[in-house]
C-alpha cells in the first residue's frame, strides 16, 4: 500500500512538473510571466553555482534559527512561569488574548526605523510571531497536567522545582513540541517576509532583487528554494516531534489555536 | 421474511486471506425476535453487516421478502454497538432521530410526530433538545434505538447494542427491547455474545460456531412471552436453556481449537 | 458577585499596568522613535478621521474579506474532493505539501507579474496564500470521518449531498476551523504586505508612508490600528467559531470529565 501511494505521489509530482512545462510552451500563459519548468531548473542550477546564493541562504537560515531559538526559550520560560506562579495565569489571560492576534508585520515600520536592514530587524519580527505559538501551546500543555499526579507529587513533599521537572514538564512536552513545529513554519515565513519587504540580506531580498530586475526565471527558482526549505523544516520538525515523543504517542495532542 | 442462504464472507488484503463466515443458512419469520449468539470473534458483526447490506458477501445471498439485499434496504434499521460514535455529536437528539426521515418522502408534521413518538417509546421525550454527549451511555443507546424506531423499519438489526453499558442499564434496555417488539411487532435480529441475554430476549436462539462461522444449532426458547428480569431468570427452564447454549458454545470453542 | 468583580480586576489589571508603564516611561521621551504615549494618543484622532477610515481601512478590510472568502470556499471544496478519494489524495499529497511550504509573501512578486498592482493582485495574493491551510486541514478532517458514523449514514440511506452536509462537513468542521484560523493570520500579513509593495491606499500603504515621511507618532498610531484590527478580527472569528463548534467544545469537555 505504501509503495503504491509513493508511486502515485511521484506520478502527481511528475504531472505537476510536466504541466509547468507544457502550459507556457503551449502559449496558455505568457512565457515571460511563467517560465517553463526546464527554464526554472536551469536558473536553479545557475543559482546553485553562485556563492552569493549560498550566502543568502545562510543569512535566511541564521535569522530563522536564531529567532526560533529565542522565541522557544522565551515562550517556554514565560509559559511555565505563568502557570506556576499563583494568579499569574488569570492576570495575563486578557493581555495575551489581546497581543497574540496583533499581526507581526505591523512592526515592520518600527523595525526599519530602529534597526534598518540589520539581522535584528528580522529577529524582531520572527521572535514576535513565533513566541505566541509556543507560549500558547505551553499553556495548553500545563493545563493538561493530571491534578491527581500533581496532588501525589505534592503529598510526597516534592518542591516546586521538582514538580516542574517530573510532573509538569513531561506532560507539557508534547504540546511544546507541537508549538515548536508550528513556530518553525511561522518563523520561516516571517524571516523571508522581512527580507523581502525590509531588504535585510537573505533569500527574500534576492527574490526582491530578481523581481526588480525582471529576472523572472531566477525569481521562480528562488521561490522553489524557499518552498523546499519550508518542506524540509516541516518534515524535519515532524520527525523530531515523533522521535522525541515515541514514548507517549497516546497523550500527544494538538490544540487548534 | 428474512432469508440467509449459504452466506460466505472472506476478507482479502495484502496477501492475507481471512475466512470470517463460511456457510450460513437460516431464516427469520415476520415478527420474530431472533438472537444470534456465538463465541467472541466468531464473525457475528460481519454476518449482521452482510444481512444489513453494509458488506457485500463473498458468496451466498440475503433475501428480504424474496428480494436480494445488495445495499442497505429502506425497510431495515441498524443499531450499532458503539452508540457514542453512531449518533452525530453536532446534532441534538431530536435532529439525530429526524435525520434518516429526511431521506424519506414525509411531511414535516409527520416527521415531527414520528420523532416524538419514538422518543416517548424509549422514555426520552424530554431529551429532544439535548446533545447526545450530554446523556449517559444507556440514554445514548436509547436515542439510537429511537432513531431506528422512527425510521419505521420492518426488520431491526442490533449488533451487540448493550455490550458497553453497565449491568443495571443493560437489564432496563433488554426489557425495553422486548417491550418494543411486543408493542410494535417488528422483526428483530439481535446479535450478542452474552448467553443469558440471548435466552432472555429471544424467541429463538441461533448458536454459531467459532470462525469460520456456520450455524451450530437453532433453539426454540419456550419461555412465556411475558418475561421479567426477576422471575424469568430464576425459572428452571431458563437455567436449562442457558446451560444448553453454554455447552454448545464451549464445544464450539473447543472445535475451533481442534481444527 | 465577588467572583465577577475579581474576574474583572484580573482582566483589567495587567493591561492597565502596562499602559501606565508605557505612559510614564515614555512621558518625557525625546527619542524620535519612541514618542511619548501621550503624543501618540493625541495624534490618533487627527490621523484616523472618518475619511481615512473610509479611504484606507475599508479598502484593506474588503480586500482581506474577498481573498479570505475565496480561499475558504475553494479550500473547503477542493479539500473535500481530495479528502474523499484515497487515490486522489495519494496523487496530490506531495505537490500540496510543497505548495503549502512556500512562504506566502513570496507570492506577491509572482502575482504582480500577472495581475499588476491593482485590487485583483491583492485579493489574489490573499486568496492564494490563505487557501493552503484551509485545503490541507479540510483534507485531514474529511479523511478522518468516523467509520461507525459513515456506516450509520449508509445504513439509513443518507447519501450524496445530505451525507456531505450532515456528516462529512460537520465532522470535519473542527479541522476546517483550525485551518481557517491559520489562514486568517496569514491573510492579515498578506493584506499588509501587498499594500506595502504597491498601492495607493490601504493600511499597509499608509503606515509605510508615515514611516518614510518620518511622521513617527502617526506611524505609531498606524501600528495601533493594525493591532486593533487583528484583535477585532480574532474576536469575530472566535465568536463565529464558538457558535458553529459549540457541540465540539461540549463534546471535548464531557470526554475530559469521564475518560
Amino acid at each position: 500500500m505504501r509503495g503504491v501511494n509513493a508511486a502515485l505521489g511521484a506520478a502527481g509530482l511528475a504531472a505537476f512538473l510536466a504541466l509547468g512545462e507544457a502550459v507556457p510552451r503551449l502559449g496558455l500563459v505568457e512565457e515571460a510571466y511563467f517560465p517553463p519548468t526546464s527554464r526554472i531548473a536551469e536558473a536553479l542550477a545557475d543559482e546553485a553555482a553562485d556563492s552569493a546564493f549560498w550566502t543568502a541562504l545562510g543569512d535566511t537560515l541564521t535569522g530563522w534559527a536564531l529567532g526560533l531559538a529565542i522565541a522557544s526559550c522565551a515562550g517556554i520560560v514565560a509559559g511555565v512561569l505563568i502557570s506556576v506562579v499563583p494568579y499569574l495565569r488569570e492576570a495575563t489571560a486578557s493581555t495575551i488574548e489581546f497581543l497574540r492576534p496583533i499581526p507581526s508585520v505591523a512592526l515592520i515600520p518600527l523595525a526599519v526605523l530602529l534597526y534598518g536592514t540589520e539581522l535584528r530587524s528580522v529577529l524582531l519580527l520572527v521572535v514576535y510571531a513565533s513566541f505566541w505559538q509556543i507560549l500558547i501551546q505551553v499553556l495548553y500543555g500545563v493545563q493538561d497536567v493530571d491534578p491527581v499526579a500533581d496532588e501525589t507529587a505534592r503529598s510526597y513533599g516534592l518542591g516546586t522545582w521538582a514538580r516542574i521537572r517530573h510532573v509538569l514538564w513531561p506532560t507539557a512536552l508534547p504540546y511544546v513540541m507541537t508549538g515548536v513545529r508550528l513556530a518553525a513554519a511561522v518563523a520561516l515565513i516571517l524571516a523571508i517576509t522581512s527580507e523581502l519587504v525590509i531588504g535585510a540580506p537573505g533569500l527574500g531580498k534576492r527574490i526582491g532583487v530578481a523581481q526588480a530586475s525582471q529576472a523572472v526565471p531566477e525569481m521562480y527558482a528562488l521561490i522553489v528554494v524557499t518552498g523546499l526549505l519550508g518542506l524540509l523544516i516541516n518534515v524535519g520538525a515532524r520527525t523530531v516531534e515523533r522521535r522525541a515523543l515515541a514514548w507517549h504517542q497516546s497523550v500527544r495532542g494538538e490544540v487548534a489555536v | 421474511m428474512l432469508d440467509v442462504r449459504g452466506l460466505k464472507k472472506v476478507y482479502e488484503g495484502s496477501g492475507r486471506r481471512v475466512e470470517a463466515v463460511r456457510d450460513l443458512t437460516f431464516t427469520v419469520d415476520a415478527g420474530e425476535l431472533v438472537c444470534l449468539v456465538g463465541p467472541s470473534g466468531c464473525g457475528k458483526t460481519t454476518l449482521l453487516k452482510c444481512v444489513g447490506g453494509l458488506l457485500t458477501p463473498s458468496g451466498g445471498e440475503v433475501l428480504l421478502d424474496g428480494r436480494k439485499v445488495s445495499g442497505p434496504p429502506p425497510g431495515m434499521a441498524f443499531v450499532f454497538q458503539e452508540y457514542g460514535r453512531s449518533l452525530f455529536p453536532w446534532m441534538r437528539v431530536g435532529e439525530n432521530v429526524e435525520l434518516p426521515l429526511k431521506q424519506k418522502d414525509l411531511s414535516k408534521a409527520r416527521r415531527r410526530e414520528l420523532v416524538r413518538d419514538a422518543l416517548e417509546s424509549v422514555g426520552l421525550a424530554d431529551a429532544v433538545g439535548a446533545y447526545p454527549w450530554q446523556l449517559s451511555g444507556g440514554m445514548q443507546q436509547r436515542v439510537a434505538i429511537a432513531r431506528a424506531l422512527a425510521y419505521e423499519p420492518r426488520v431491526l438489526l442490533m449488533d451487540e447494542p448493550f455490550a458497553a453499558v453497565d449491568a443495571q442499564t443493560r437489564a432496563d434496555l433488554e426489557d425495553l427491547v422486548r417491550g418494543l417488539w411486543r408493542e410494535r411487532g417488528i422483526t428483530i435480529l439481535f446479535v450478542t455474545h452474552d448467553i443469558d441475554e440471548a435466552v432472555y430476549l429471544g424467541e429463538r436462539v441461533i448458536v454459531l460456531s467459532a470462525s469460520p462461522t456456520v450455524v451450530r444449532e437453532q433453539l426454540k426458547v419456550d419461555l412465556p412471552v411475558e418475561r421479567d428480569q426477576l422471575h424469568t431468570r430464576v425459572d428452571p427452564r431458563f437455567a436449562e436453556l442457558r446451560t444448553h447454549v453454554y455447552e454448545q458454545i464451549q464445544a464450539a470453542k473447543k472445535g475451533a481449537a481442534a481444527s | 458577585m465577588r467572583r465577577a468583580l475579581l474576574r474583572l480586576v484580573f482582566t483589567v489589571a495587567l493591561p492597565a499596568l502596562l499602559v501606565t508603564v508605557w505612559w510614564v516611561a515614555s512621558a518625557g521621551s525625546t527619542d524620535v522613535y519612541w514618542p511619548p504615549l501621550r503624543t501618540i494618543l493625541e495624534a490618533f484622532p487627527d490621523v484616523w478621521t472618518a475619511e481615512r477610515l473610509r479611504g484606507d481601512v475599508l479598502p484593506s478590510v474588503l480586500r482581506l474579506a474577498g481573498g479570505y472568502a475565496l480561499a475558504a470556499v475553494v479550500g473547503v471544496a477542493l479539500g473535500t474532493v481530495i479528502g474523499s478519494y484515497r487515490r486522489v489524495r495519494a496523487v496530490c499529497e506531495p505537490v500540496l505539501e510543497f505548495l503549502r511550504a512556500v512562504p506566502p509573501p513570496v507570492l506577491v512578486p509572482v502575482i504582480m507579474l500577472f495581475a499588476g498592482i491593482g485590487d485583483t493582485m491583492k485579493v489574489t495574493v490573499i486568496a492564494v496564500g490563505c487557501v493552503w491551510p484551509v485545503l490541507l486541514n479540510t483534507v485531514e478532517g474529511v479523511r478522518a470521518v468516523d467509520p461507525v458514523m459513515a456506516e450509520t449514514a449508509r445504513s439509513y440511506g443518507i447519501t450524496g449531498v445530505a451525507r456531505l452536509r450532515n456528516l462529512v462537513l460537520r465532522s470535519a468542521s473542527p479541522q476546517i476551523f483550525a485551518g481557517l484560523r491559520q489562514a486568517l493570520s496569514i491573510g492579515i500579513i498578506l493584506m499588509v504586505i501587498s499594500e506595502m509593495f504597491a498601492a495607493s491606499n490601504g493600511l499597509g500603504f499608509t503606515i509605510v508612508q508615515f514611516q518614510r515621511g518620518f511622521a513617527i507618532p502617526d506611524m505609531w498610531t498606524g501600528i495601533l490600528v493594525l493591532g486593533l484590527l487583528g484583535f477585532l478580527l480574532s474576536v469575530v472569528f472566535q465568536w463565529v467559531e464558538r457558535r458553529v463548534l459549540g457541540w465540539y467544545h461540549g463534546l471535548r469537555a464531557s470526554a475530559r470529565r469521564s475518560p
